[in-house]
């Protein structure tokens, strides 16, 4: 399996560390209730399809990345820096510029550059 | 027996080896079993469960019979493929699973219980007595089941792992993968062809077809010339892709050392290959499939393909007299190689009606094989005419051909399923099972061999358009371009004995069915009752045959019953290259300290802290244990001086303006607070309200914080700030990097630690200017150095911090002072004794399930502020007097010894888990108190002390009277520290 | 029909023509008293103690696939009572006392072998966690037996003591942990649960779980609708999507975790060994296949399939361990879909729907599990209250922090 840093480019997933679900970064306010903490801490939608999680490029430049992949198929569709995330209105967006597509198929949109 | 004349092997350069005890010769370029085939060898093996004799069925890995043991003693490698293992001097195989001998083999007479031995009847029988179970029955079933042994020894030879990385990865060096890799690289495309023979060029070596009107092999070593003298290609030869996985990874085994006559020491006996590739073409062939009749399991018996294969390749017969048995064309050209090359045909079998065929010989068609005779080698051939008319035929070789099943197995390793193509009688790939990889040639149910070598280029093309490639031109040869003509037949109806169709793990067309009359009717039970398809060659040459039979069975179509799963890997890999590289000390990366030299020379046993190696204590002449210098070493630094290397810790340096808001949010005690030159003891919670972490936190400067933490959670907590950070509050203005390699840091503690310190700091420093918790920038000898005033004894202690390089110097001076001061060095045992008398926590006791409440800290977790892991914190199951807290716990008896992992219970209460009250985390001798001690946690702790427990310790047969106290016992004031 | 080793040789004598299908295919019924999706090992242990001990029959199991064509025919096979935290201690010991019965109880041999586990440990840290562990095992009632290094070397003399990375102090021993043959367990609770009368239905995917003003009243299948009073949700590595029928969200992210088999080799490893340093177990298979395994892959994932990263390293973990094992080959990989919870612990409990019950969240220790989550699972059903052994596995323990975290490794799913 390999992902594509958005600052590094296209490395093997041992560079990289999972924590989860996306929503992990979606802390509740601090005065929240206990239930929207079991929420965030526990529950998940976790998908048979396409979900987004958390990867840290530990083995690399630090980033936390938001990866969007096919928990089926595996293949990763998006990744972005985590502090890309920007809140509006109870959900979170990224900015077009700041999205990195990975190719349907390996190795398609790098043009020949060696990782 | 060797034909004159035929064959690709090198006759002039003869090779001597040793086959079960007995010496053979064979020639450059023969595999294992074409040597002893040549040697008219044809016992090579018992099979796994009724220990009938075996000879070779296939040219390939994918061999389910003739499998040896090769070498000696820890070399000894078991279960290797004789069709594959190439001859050399000093090569020595044996036979397996049998007893005393490959020709006598007691454990036969199995084969006369076979009729109690059916598929699944283990199910349904040892299960009385009980306990006869692991006495009796599993043992007999253990040693009769298995195939060759392990030596028990450890590994002695060396094996690699290594990376590549290419544009276009083809898979199989057959015609259709040569055109493939010919035409991406003629493009310029970075080419890897991969094959697992030692020579490529794939069936062409094997059959007698022309390309380009040529011999085939001889047009293969032309463009084998071509691209191996082009940079961006690169040839695997011995290499076997073994697995397709995710992001264009491919997993590859090498074959480097395993065909060399005496290998130097340094030479990998496999490589192991992680090849990521953007492209991939499959082009990995197809296995010829066997037809399941009577006894179609006796040496002699191999596919059609086999037997022209060795005759073609190797300049072997495999018989004197061959039948041909075959439901297709393609059988029919072992029949013509044959007769071509002066072999007798005895006969020619097809189960068509309406197959002609002009030879030499007897052809019978609409005919059948019902029988064959010969135990330890094939004798006759029994055979039933269109009329039902039998009659026997001497032969000493049947080959058969049941069609072919494409090789598509990587294909499938991403979970796809394979489509039932009636025509050719075969599954075949759907395009795009593999992201990025596309399958040619016969593995993707091309035939010809004209068809593989246009689908090899079409599939070069496709992926040169693919990457953005502009094509070169290449010529596609001309070649043989046979239609397939095959019949669907998997089974000589009525058979009268058994009838094989997985020879490696015994599973007969009988076992199928009576899976599907238990109602195991599904592919995968029926697989799973049988064991069909589990064996070595993981049903490489039966699955589709036993499913047709099954689909047969069941009243249901072949596409409706469909295929098992394909795994990775697509050939057994060794364990030891799988793994190479983690033997002995490479599992884990060895982490030094700048002292590690100098402890080492001090006598001092290094053990492991995480990947750190740390002293454990330094003993002196004259001490006879590790207690007696654990006890100097904590008598030391209570009365004197004493240097530790605490450079293991986690260092963070965390600078910005923002900086204490941030230290706020991830440590539940307030640091924005923290003037520049002080340190704080800093309480880290994980989000769920546990403690994650402790550890000091300096402020060196405005905005400037260095933070320490403990050895194990260093990565952890980095991890975890990167996250806090990234996640919540990336606009507030801060940077933070690990610094824990950048500085060696040595705690100098002890009565004695400040008249230490000043002898070697360029300015003294005394109790006030330096009072307990401050710190600041010194120098020293002069390096410019930190000084933190903090304590992990209790005593008055430092941490002297210099940039890396001066740490194995500043350690060698730092201990001499102590040591002329009547101090000295101090390693892990008494820095535990230590921290215990003091009652400081490691992560012996925050252990993931404790809360700041549970260790007494729960004032450290503000109330003015949030902090990560605070509201999780107060969930009504995290505190009260349910929780176990943290106690101090001393034998009323002080000579009593506690071991920690000891549980606590009511003086009266038995020790059973109804009556358990908590457990001892840490335990020591402590010379200070003259009394043992422990850490540990209780029920409701807190409001127990001043009562006793009961510690019991069943495992070390122990029980202990305890007082229950504060987990402070030395100097709970602290005045010592401060002073 | 019973079998026996008579029974074999008689059938052997006959032919082998009179063995009788393992269980029957109904078709569904319109309506069960109880319904259970899920015909894997905890689905089918169930059915069949809710047949046994409370004799409910009116009970269907619905499988999407196969029977048994989940975890419980992909996992190492290990059986053990070592737990150290009350609430699992006292489950796993009931579960290994069910096991030390089941064949009798099943009529059906599983295979269940008591060679022995043993777990090595690698520094005192670990010792001590190991004998907290062990003694945790004692006052349940169970066997734990604290071995010294030569203690370890006298029972597997081909570790490689002293120049692994991490030198082998000791081990922990339990002499009554083992092995069982996986698919067997889910046969053999299959067939004796259709022989109580239960109907296994294959090839029958619930697609909605019909819920009527709080209360469940059926499922909604490929085969047909189905009324049922009780639903029961077992399908550990589906169990999100099928309680997600219903509504709910589950404190479940789903990994896979690989294991491993070699060829076929004669007895070599007696035991059942696991590494204290790195995630690695092992153990030989009555056919002589050496099976292994080690950590997740760690992504979230329904592949049922997994990649290199962790393939070597646990084979590097079995180099440095028992450097003995280089010259066996790998012959297959396959990958299970763990439920993974927040704690490391499962999920035995009732719903916030009336008549719907979650057995999920096993984790990666659910095989082991089989006989005693069925028969708690079946006690809850029957009489709507949690059974003793069980009643910590609650749903609501992550809201109310009655956690059970065996690994100390908190929130994070992919941890324990």
């Amino acid at each position: 399996m390999r992902l594509t840093c958005p600052l590094c480019g296209d490395r093997d997933r041992r560079e990289f560390h999972y924590y989860g679900a996306e929503v992990y970064a979606d802390r509740p306010d601090a005065g929240a209730a206990l239930d929207a903490w079991d929420d965030y801490l526990h529950l998940r939608d976790n998908p048979a399809g396409e979900t987004r999680d958390l990867w840290y490029h530990e083995i690399g430049c630090s980033a936390w990345i938001v990866v969007t992949r096919d928990t089926v198929s595996h293949r990763i569709l998006q990744t972005a820096l985590l502090t890309a995330r920007q809140r509006q209105v109870g959900k979170f967006v990224y900015q077009e510029g700041d999205l990195r597509e990975v190719p349907a198929k390996p190795g398609a949109a790098t043009g020949g550059e060696r990782p | 027996m060797r034909i004159a004349g035929k064959g690709l092997v090198d006759g002039s350069a003869t090779i001597g080896f040793r086959f079960d005890g007995r010496d053979y010769t064979g020639f450059a370029g023969d595999t294992l079993a074409s040597a002893l085939l040549a040697s008219g060898v044809r016992l090579f093996g018992r099979s796994f469960k009724y220990h009938r004799p075996r000879g070779v069925m296939t040219t390939g890995a994918e061999e389910p019979n003739a499998l040896v043991t090769v070498g000696r003693g820890a070399r000894a490698v078991p279960n290797v493929r004789a069709t594959v293992q190439e001859i050399h001097g000093g090569l020595e195989a044996r036979g397996q699973n049998a007893w005393p001998s490959l020709g006598l083999d007691l454990m036969a007479v199995n084969d006369l219980f076979a009729p109690f031995f059916g598929a699944g009847f283990y199910y349904k029988t040892f299960m009385w007595p009980r306990a006869f179970w692991e006495r009796l029955y599993e043992p007999l079933i253990r040693r009769a089941a298995g195939l060759g042994a392990l030596s028990g020894r450890s590994n002695d030879e060396a094996y690699e792992k290594a990376w590549a990385f290419c544009d276009l990865l083809v898979i199989g060096a057959g015609p259709a993968g040569l055109m493939a890799a010919l035409g991406a690289a003629r493009a310029g495309a970075e080419v890897i062809l991969a094959d697992e023979d030692s020579r490529m060029g794939g069936r062409l070596l094997l059959e007698s077809h022309e390309v380009a009107g040529r011999a085939g092999a001889d047009w293969a070593g032309a463009v084998l010339a071509e691209l191996g003298a082009m940079a961006n290609v690169r040839l695997m030869t011995r290499t076997t892709v073994t697995g397709a996985y995710d992001g264009g990874t491919y997993g590859a085994l090498e074959r480097v050392g395993l065909h060399v006559a005496n290998p130097s020491e340094d030479l990998p006996r496999e490589c192991f290959w992680r090849i990521v590739a953007r492209r991939a073409v499959l082009a990995g062939g197809a296995h010829e499939r066997q037809i399941a009749f009577a006894n179609n399991d006796r040496p002699g018996i191999m596919t059609a393909g086999a037997v022209r294969g060795y005759l073609n390749r190797w300049g072997v017969a495999a018989g004197r007299s061959v039948t041909v048995f075959a439901n297709n064309d393609d059988g029919h050209r072992t029949a013509r190689d044959l007769v071509a090359a002066g072999v007798r045909i005895a006969a020619l079998v097809d189960v068509r009606e309406d197959v002609a065929m002009a030879g030499d010989f007897p052809v019978h068609a609409g005919a059948r094989v019902i029988d064959t005779v010969g135990r330890q080698s094939l004798r006759e051939v029994v055979i039933a005419d269109r009329e039902g008319r039998v009659s026997r035929i001497a032969s000493d070789c049947l080959a058969v051909s049941g069609g072919w099943n494409p090789a598509l197995h990587l294909a499938c390793h991403m979970n796809g399923r394979p489509v039932w193509r009636e025509d050719i009688a075969a599954f075949v790939p759907k395009p795009g099972m593999v992201p990025g990889m596309r399958v040619a040639g016969a593995a993707n149910g091309a035939f010809s061999t004209q068809a593989c070598l246009a689908e090899g280029l079409a599939a070069a093309a496709a992926v040169l358009d693919d990457l953005g490639f502009k094509a070169a031109p290449v010529d596609l040869p001309e070649a043989e371009d046979g239609a397939v003509r095959i019949r669907a037949y998997w089974e000589v109806p009525g058979a009268t004995h058994r009838a094989w169709l997985d020879f490696a793990n015994d599973v007969t067309t009988k076992d199928v069915r009576l899976a599907a009359q238990e109602n195991f009717a599904s592919v995968e039970h029926m697989k799973r009752y049988t064991t069909l398809g589990m064996a070595p060659d993981q049903g490489k040459n039966s699955s589709v045959t036993a499913l047709a039979i099954l689909a047969e069975t069941t009243g249901r179509g072949i596409a409706e019953t469909g295929t098992t799963t394909f795994r990775p890997p697509y050939v057994p890999v060794s364990i030891a290259a799988l793994g190479a590289g983690g033997q002995g000390r490479g599992f884990a990366p060895k982490r030094l300290t700048t002292s590690d030299r100098a402890a080492r020379e001090r006598g001092a046993p290094m053990i492991e802290a995480g990947l750190w190696y740390r002293p454990s204590y330094f003993p002196r002449p004259g001490e006879a244990t590790w207690r007696e210098a654990c006890d100097r070493e904590v008598a030391m630094v209570r009365d004197r001086v004493g240097v530790c290397d605490v450079s293991t810790l986690g260092k963070i340096d965390i600078q910005g303006p923002d900086a204490g808001r941030f230290l706020d949010l991830v440590y539940s005690n307030t640091f924005s607070t923290l003037k520049p030159g002080r340190v704080r003891y800093g309480l880290m919670l994980r989000e769920d309200g546990m403690v994650m972490d402790d550890g000091t936190t300096a402020c060196l400067g405005p905005g400037h914080y260095l933070m320490t933490t403990t050895t194990a959670a260093a990565g952890q907590v980095m991890r975890h700030l990167d996250f806090v950070q990234q996640a919540h509050c990336h606009d507030w203005d801060l940077r933070m990097i690990s610094v824990t390699e950048a500085w060696a840091q040595f705690a100098v503690a002890g009565p004695l630690a400040r008249d230490l310190l000043n002898s070697v700091l360029a300015e003294p420093i005394d109790g006030a200017a330096f009072p307990f918790l401050a710190c600041g920038e010194v120098r020293l000898m002069g390096v410019a150095a930190r000084l933190f005033r903090i304590s992990f004894s209790g005593e008055l202690g430092f941490e002297v911090a210099v940039p890396a390089r001066y740490g194995a110097a500043l350690w060698r001076d730092l201990v001499a002072r102590a040591e002329s001061l009547g101090g000295g060095a101090y390693g892990m045992e008494a820095l535990n004794v230590l921290r215990i008398e003091k009652g400081f926590v490691t992560h012996a006791e925050i252990h993931g399930r404790v809360t700041a409440f549970d260790i007494g800290l729960q004032a450290m977790v503000s109330g003015k502020k949030d902090c990560i892991g605070k509201a999780a914190s107060t969930r009504p199951g995290l505190s009260g007097p349910e929780r176990e807290q943290l106690v101090g716990l001393r034998p009323v008896a002080a000579d009593r010894a506690i071991a920690a992992g000891a549980h606590l219970f009511d003086e009266a209460a038995e020790a059973v888990s109804a009556n358990d009250r908590g457990y001892v985390t840490s335990a020591c001798w402590s010379p200070t108190l003259g009394s043992h001690l422990a850490l540990g946690f209780l029920r409701d702790g807190r409001a127990r002390i001043g009562t006793r427990v009961r510690l019991v310790d069943h495992l070390r047969k122990a029980e202990v009277l305890c007082e229950v106290t504060d987990p402070v016992f030395f100097d709970p004031e602290g005045g010592r520290a401060r002073g | 029909m019973r079998y026996s080793g008579l029974r074999v040789i008689a059938e052997g004598l006959s032919g082998n023509r009179g063995w009788k299908p393992a269980w029957r295919n109904p078709d569904p019924k319109p309506a069960y008293d109880l319904v259970i999706i899920g015909g894997g090992g905890h689905g089918l242990s169930t059915a069949y103690y809710l047949a046994k001990n409370h004799g409910l029959t009116n009970v269907a199991v619905l499988e999407k696939g196969y029977l048994g064509g989940g975890n419980v025919g992909r996992n190492t096979t290990i059986v053990r009572a070592n737990y150290f935290l009350p609430g699992n201690q006292e489950f796993y010991s009931h579960s290994l006392k069910l096991w030390e019965g089941l064949e009798a109880e099943l009529n059906y041999n599983v295979m269940h072998s008591q060679r022995g586990l043993i777990n090595l440990f690698h520094s005192d840290g670990q010792r001590d966690a190991f004998a907290r562990r062990g003694n945790a095992m004692v006052n349940q009632g169970d066997d734990a037996e604290l071995l010294d290094r030569e203690g370890v070397r006298r029972h597997l003399p081909w570790l490689d003591f002293e120049q692994s990375r991490f030198p082998i102090h000791g081990g922990l021993f339990h002499r009554r942990g083992g092995t069982a043959r996986h698919d067997a367990v889910a046969w053999g609770y299959a067939r004796a649960a259709d022989r109580r009368g239960v109907e296994l239905i294959q090839n029958c995917e619930v697609t909605g779980i019909d819920i009527e003003g709080g209360h469940v009243t059926g499922v909604q299948t490929t085969r047909g609708s189905i009324r049922a009073k009780k639903v029961a949700i077992i399908v550990a590595g589906r169990s999100s999507q099928v309680a997600a029928m219903a509504g709910m969200r589950l404190p479940i992210e789903s990994h896979i975790l690989q294991a491993f088999v070699t060829e076929g080799l004669k007895p070599v490893i007696d035991h059942v060994v696991s590494f204290g340093m790195g995630h690695f177990y092992i153990s030989q298979s009555d056919k002589g296949g050496l099976v292994f395994g080690g950590d997740l892959d760690f992504y979230a994932s329904y592949a049922a399939r997994g990649n290199l990263p962790m393939v070597e390293h646990v084979m590097e973990a079995g180099m440095t361990l028992m450097p003995m094992i280089g010259k066996a080959k790998v012959l297959r990989a396959w990958g299970g879909i763990m439920d993974m919870t927040p704690d490391g612990s499962p999920i035995i409990d009732k719903t916030p729907v009336e008549g719907l019950y979650l057995d999920a969240g096993w984790n990666y220790g659910g095989f082991k599990a089989v006989p005693a989550s069925g028969w708690c699972m079946a006690h809850l059903m029957a009489t709507g209250e949690a059974h003793p052994v069980a009643r910590r596995f609650r749903l609501d323990r992550f809201a109310t922090g009655h956690l059970l975290d065996e690994e100390g490794t908190g929130s994070q799913h992919n941890l324990h």
